[in-house]
């Protein structure tokens, strides 16, 4: 790489960086000052810790998305799988709604299910909680699942999938041992978007969320909301800590396989 | 494949139920009152809030330009790494999206307070202390901070296909490296250019989050002019649902024009 490709990337990685190890210095400071750091300690994150509603909200946040990524990556796969075989004028209207909860803004969406919601709790006994969150976290998945599988549809040789059948495959052999490997790095990819997403949404969950099930972004709303506190810098920290364990295994892993794959000729993905 | 077709049922019912009939009522409120009679005064009265969608949509346009600007050559020099290098790289540029953003623009408000640290190392060198925050450099700011991941990803992985050979064979041909750049690596960016851009610019349009914390009081977008119909203490949603209406057609407009300019004849929204 050439040295100025290195200048640049090193400072958008800046950038990027250096807010977040700014919150994670000052979750030591003694004092709740925000700029000058007066001596070290660890009570922000005992603290933290006998925070109960920081931790229950934590448990509500991954259970959904867990439940709704993994909601979303089944049913977007299929549908795509569906919708790549439709006629052309049905695909495009069916592509064009899916493409709505992205195209448009988040709160419109969280407000257009907020609305669904309102009516259903008045006629039924919906109440606003770990239901609706469900709900509207795999519906602002799914999109993005189909969306990140149906290109790989558009790079693969449409005839493959009848060649495999010709070559005496079952349609649903053909499916598993043509399609399915063909598409996989984009339903893995759309998982992963959508538990990133899940984890990560504020905006439709403060729309659809009732007073009983709160998630992670909606009780650091309110905390941001009310006086400063290291608290949330703390919180950050322990944050940043899982998610860089999480990749860098991730990554291990992948890296792994793929010289296993090398070792092997490469001939399996 | 066209025995695949049912795959997409289960999700064809969903989008039905979660998609397609909010967003009928989002348009049922806006055209009706409190008794259900139609009316057009709310659509009428979002023309009051003018400069407020002015301002929106101006912010916003700066965000992912800037986006634009800082993420292609960072998705450019990514995709021409070596292979086992781009994964690791991949990783640490969109490790600060999986923090959550509430945490990543709190670290901002840290950062640009008027006792904060950029203001503090000012005042070492004799400046300021100048107003940072409450701002809209702050605002744009943050949405670029918040959503260049959204960018960098799409045209990473659209760069990513373009062969070596391609740009080796241009420059062979006697182009200088400009025009190899805007005349084989960018006309065939431009997919991922496009998805970038629609990624960047509707949440920066529809913020009301990042307005609030780092705009102050005196930057209201049109986010947070929906949010206070909904759940503030304005409660009208029916003007919430007209000016999220506004807002949708506003978005389809802009995401039509741009789709002009797309050589593919996939389509974007």
């Amino acid at each position: 790489m050439k040295t100025l490709s290195k200048v640049y990337m090193g400072l958008v990685l800046m950038f990027l960086y250096v807010p977040i190890f700014v919150l994670i210095v000052f979750s030591f400071n003694e004092t709740k000052s925000r700029s000058v750091f007066s001596g070290f300690t660890l009570d922000w994150y005992a603290k933290l810790f006998r925070n109960e509603v920081i931790i229950s909200s934590l448990m509500n946040t991954i259970i959904i998305a867990v439940i709704a990524s993994i909601a979303a990556t089944l049913l977007g796969t299929l549908a795509a799988i569906g919708i790549n075989s439709m006629r052309k004028v049905p695909k495009a209207i069916v592509m064009n709604i899916t493409n709505m909860p992205i195209v448009n803004p988040e709160i419109v969406t969280g407000v257009s299910l907020m609305l669904l919601f309102v009516f259903f709790a008045a006629r039924m006994n919906l109440e606003f909680g770990f239901v609706t969150l469900v709900i509207a976290h795999i519906t602002f998945d799914v999109p993005y699942v189909i969306l990140n599988v149906m290109p790989k549809f558009r790079q693969m040789d449409p005839n493959l999938f009848e060649a495999a059948q010709d070559l005496g495959c079952s349609p649903f052999t053909a499916l598993r041992k043509v399609i399915l490997p063909e598409i996989m790095p984009g339903v893995v990819s759309g998982f992963l978007m959508s538990f990133t997403f899940s984890l990560d949404d504020f905006v439709i969950s403060y729309f659809t969320s009732g007073s009983t099930s709160q998630t992670l972004p909606i009780t650091i709303y309110s905390m941001t909301r009310r006086k400063i506190s290291p608290e949330i810098n703390a919180l950050s920290t322990l944050i940043f800590v899982v998610v860089v364990i999480v990749l860098v295994v991730k990554h291990i892993i992948e890296t792994k396989q793929e010289q296993r794959n090398r070792a092997n000729g490469g001939d399996e993905e | 494949m066209k025995k695949l077709k049912a795959f997409a049922a289960p999700y064809l019912v969903w989008m039905a139920v979660f998609i397609v009939v909010p967003l009928l009522m989002v348009a049922y409120f806006a055209f009706t009152d409190e008794e259900g009679h139609f009316t057009l005064d709310y659509i009428a009265n979002v023309g009051q809030y003018t400069n407020i969608f002015v301002r929106s949509i101006w912010l916003a346009i700066i965000a992912t330009v800037i986006c634009l600007v800082l993420a292609y050559p960072v998705s450019f020099i990514l995709s021409r790494m070596k292979k086992h290098h781009q994964g690791t790289m991949l990783m640490i540029v969109m490790l600060p999206m999986w923090m959550n953003f509430l945490l990543r623009t709190y670290a901002w408000m840290t950062l640009l307070g008027n006792n904060g640290i950029i203001n503090n190392l000012l005042g070492m060198i004799g400046i300021g202390p100048l107003k940072l925050i409450n701002t809209e450099g702050a605002v744009v700011l943050g949405m670029v901070y918040n959503y260049l991941p959204f960018m960098i990803l799409p045209l990473y992985s659209v760069m990513v296909k373009i062969d070596k050979s391609l740009i080796e064979a241009a420059s062979d041909l006697g182009c200088n490296p400009v025009s190899t750049l805007f005349r084989v690596v960018v006309p065939l960016s431009v997919p991922g250019i496009m998805s970038g851009v629609t990624m960047v610019f509707v949440p920066a349009i529809s913020t009301f989050i990042i307005s609030r914390m780092l705009g102050g009081g005196s930057n209201l977008l049109i986010g947070d002019l929906i949010e206070m119909q909904f759940l503030g203490n304005a409660y009208n949603p029916h003007l919430g649902a007209g000016i999220s209406l506004v807002l949708m057609v506003i978005i389809l407009l802009i995401m039509t024009i741009m789709n002009q300019f797309n050589p593919d004849d996939q389509v974007l929204i």
